[in-house]
């Protein structure tokens, strides 16, 4: 068969087995719809966390993106897996003991203050809707890079399928979708890892393989007998040195930047609303640790295998393109060049591709071939030449990633508008079927808006994903930590934190990114810091506000101090009435 | 006084903090220190054909994370079991 027909065949199974799921676990009150009844067990709360979290960015961009930036990419990998830490030990069991459904409902109970839920809606809102436009686009890339459709057809169809989960079955259905989805996901991206593994160096564990050395086979694959017997890391970094271009383990970034991003990575993923509500779905206090050891496990799982992936595809693209000459080209260069991620500009008309420092479109540089980086996951197991179901995996697996991170978004968006917005300030008294039925309709609109913003993709939105760590990391994180380590944490320094942090991230970025994007380089950044590492300085700026007009300013009502007490201990131990001190 | 300021459950409660300052400390160690800080002076060495500081800033952070994350999970559950506030 060929790779069109096996793309539609597994494509076309995994989204009948996410409609089956989602019509069985459909919702069928607000605590069904909201977190899923508190009935998860932890290993699937740590799947479905997999598949929230791990975005059409993390399964077809990431290992490309490292593939170019060699050991600077790094602070994608530890700064999208360390928050799980700070998850598992400073949020998540503390949450679920508070129990109720959204992040602006704690902020607002824990800071009792209606301001306070107001602008915590407000972020929620923002951030989510910043990282779904990527992912209604991802979904539409894949549909037209794989099957032939055209984006906007691809968008269409992916929000008809979220738009059937997420309104019919809430957290619930999305949960069990997303258990699902990351099965596929996660297979879709280890297959094509254990063969290409297994074919350079003969170990099949790719974390392994990609410090092992060259197989017989594998230098006959890299067409270049001496590299037997040598580190796949050495081979590769010869490679580069040939090219002109620093060595793959070594960095350029300064690193007090690399810091200052991994930080920022690490606090915003803490801080982001459709990974905390998670937290609220699982029985007990004692499942919220270890559904975040699930979940981390999970996803470790593949962010250890992106390296590996772009060690791998890296030295294969370049060693089956580089100096070979442009009619003897592989078939996948010609058919992935028809989508615009390669390209060949013959620079000096000699009808060789050669790869070098800088860019290709730029006249100056020797560079004839334009690489983008997403065709290291996307091409890789056509440039290796895997069977056929393996490259038709690729399209399932990158949908998967990109389908349930969306759901997960759309579904704090929507609980925000019904829940916090309507049920908390507008209209308190409406029942629950009520309520339901806002929540249904914020899910709709909300489905519709995303796709809208991945039909017509505004020009900013690769650089607003900076935003949404950014500004969960200076507004959620410092907050929700005080709420819970702090009994005297009190309104008025939230309030004032919240504001400060994200003001000044917001200044910060937005004067780098749109006002003078000329000067978004080291020689201006604040101390080498970037905008996408700035949000560290903002949650640290939030802290201190916090703290010092805490100092001047009323102490928190007994009765929340007793609250945030009864959030530290498992067990039965309700908050007692005020009256009964 | 609330009913949660016993001297037991302030005992659980510090113990707690303890633990996660612990491996709050191992979390910087590895990923901040190790695979950031003396990345360079670490890549040195090798282990297998793997610099050592980067593969601290490639996977071994990663795995220490997820190492972490369990000993935590274990600690906390015998720490509830201690003092008897266990989840049924």
């Amino acid at each position: 068969m060929t790779i069109l027909q096996w793309t539609w065949i597994l494509t076309g199974l995994s989204f009948a087995l996410y409609i089956y799921i989602a019509y069985a676990t459909r919702a069928k009150s607000t605590g069904d719809f909201y977190a899923a009844e508190q009935s998860v067990p932890p290993i699937l709360n740590g799947m479905a966390t997999g598949a929230d979290w791990m975005s059409a960015a993390s399964f077809i961009s990431m290992a490309g993106l490292i593939s170019f930036m060699g050991r600077d990419g790094s602070f994608y990998l530890m700064g999208w897996t360390g928050g799980y830490v700070l998850l598992a030990m400073l949020f998540g069991p503390y949450l679920r003991k508070y129990g109720k459904f959204t992040i602006p409902q704690f902020m607002g109970d824990r800071y009792y203050s209606n301001s306070v839920r107001v602008l915590s809606l407000c972020c929620a809102i923002f951030v989510s809707f910043t990282y779904v436009a990527g992912q209604m686009r991802g979904v539409g890339v894949v549909f037209s890079r794989f099957m032939g459709v055209s984006i906007n057809v691809g968008v269409i169809i992916g929000m008809a399928l979220v738009f059937f989960y997420a309104t019919l079955g809430g957290m619930k259905g999305i949960t069990y979708t997303q258990v699902a989805q990351y099965c596929v996901l996660i297979v879709a991206y280890l297959v094509p890892a254990i063969f290409i593994s297994m074919q350079f160096t003969g170990n099949p564990i790719p974390q392994l393989g990609m410090g092992s050395r060259v197989s017989a086979e594998g230098a006959a694959r890299l067409n270049d007998a001496t590299a037997q017997g040598k580190y796949m890391l050495d081979v590769l970094n010869n490679i580069q040195k040939d090219l002109g271009l620093a060595a793959y383990t070594a960095g350029v970034r300064p690193r007090i930047d690399v810091f200052f991003i991994t930080m920022s990575l690490m606090i915003g993923t803490a801080g982001l609303p459709h990974i905390l509500i998670r937290f609220f779905t699982v029985p007990k206090m004692r499942d919220a640790r270890s559904s975040a050891g699930y979940a981390l496990f999970f996803i470790a799982l593949l962010y250890t295998t992106a390296p590996a992936i772009s060690v791998f595809a890296r030295t294969n693209f370049v060693k089956s393109i580089n100096n070979v000459k442009y009619e003897d080209a592989p078939s996948w260069f010609k058919n992935w060049e028809k989508t615009g991620l390669v390209k060949f500009v013959d620079k000096n008309g000699d009808g060789v591709m050669k790869i070098a420092k800088g860019k290709w479109d730029d006249p100056k540089s020797a560079n004839e071939v334009k690489i983008d980086q997403d065709i290291m996951v996307l091409a890789n197991p056509e440039i290796a030449k895997l069977p056929n179901w393996v490259v038709g995996l690729i399209g399932a697996g990158g949908l998967a990633a990109a389908l349930s991170t969306a759901a997960g978004l759309l579904l704090v968006i929507s609980a925000a508008i019904s829940h916090d917005l309507m049920k908390g300030i507008v209209k308190p008294d409406m029942s629950e079927s009520e309520e339901l039925w806002w929540a249904r309709g914020a899910a709709g609109v909300a489905v519709v808006i995303a796709g809208l913003f991945g039909i017509y993709p505004p020009g900013f939105v690769a650089q607003v994903v900076a935003f949404a760590f950014g500004l969960a990391a200076a507004s959620f994180f410092p907050c929700i930590l005080m709420g819970i380590f702090n009994k005297k944490a009190n309104k008025e320094g939230a309030l004032a934190g919240m504001f400060v942090g994200i003001v000044f991230v917001a200044a910060y970025i937005s004067y780098f990114k749109f006002v003078n994007p000329a000067f978004n380089n080291k020689d201006h950044w604040w101390f080498g810091i970037s905008p996408e590492g700035i949000g560290t300085v903002g949650a640290a700026l939030n802290f201190i506000v916090m703290y010092v007009v805490g100092k001047f300013t009323p102490e928190p009502p007994q009765e929340i101090q007793d609250l945030v007490g009864s959030l530290r201990y498992p067990g039965k131990l309700v908050v007692p009435p005020s009256a009964g001190h | 006084m609330s009913i949660h300021a016993t001297k037991e459950l302030q005992a659980y409660w510090k113990e707690n903090l303890v633990i996660i300052i612990g491996h709050l400390a191992v979390w910087f160690f590895v990923s901040f220190f190790c695979g950031i800080m003396v990345v360079d002076q670490l890549d040195a060495y090798m282990i297998g054909g793997f610099p050592v500081g980067f593969w601290f800033a490639n996977q071994g952070s990663l795995v220490t994370f997820v190492i972490l994350i369990w000993t935590y999970v274990y600690m906390m559950n015998n720490l509830d079991k201690k003092y008897d506030v266990h989840e049924g």
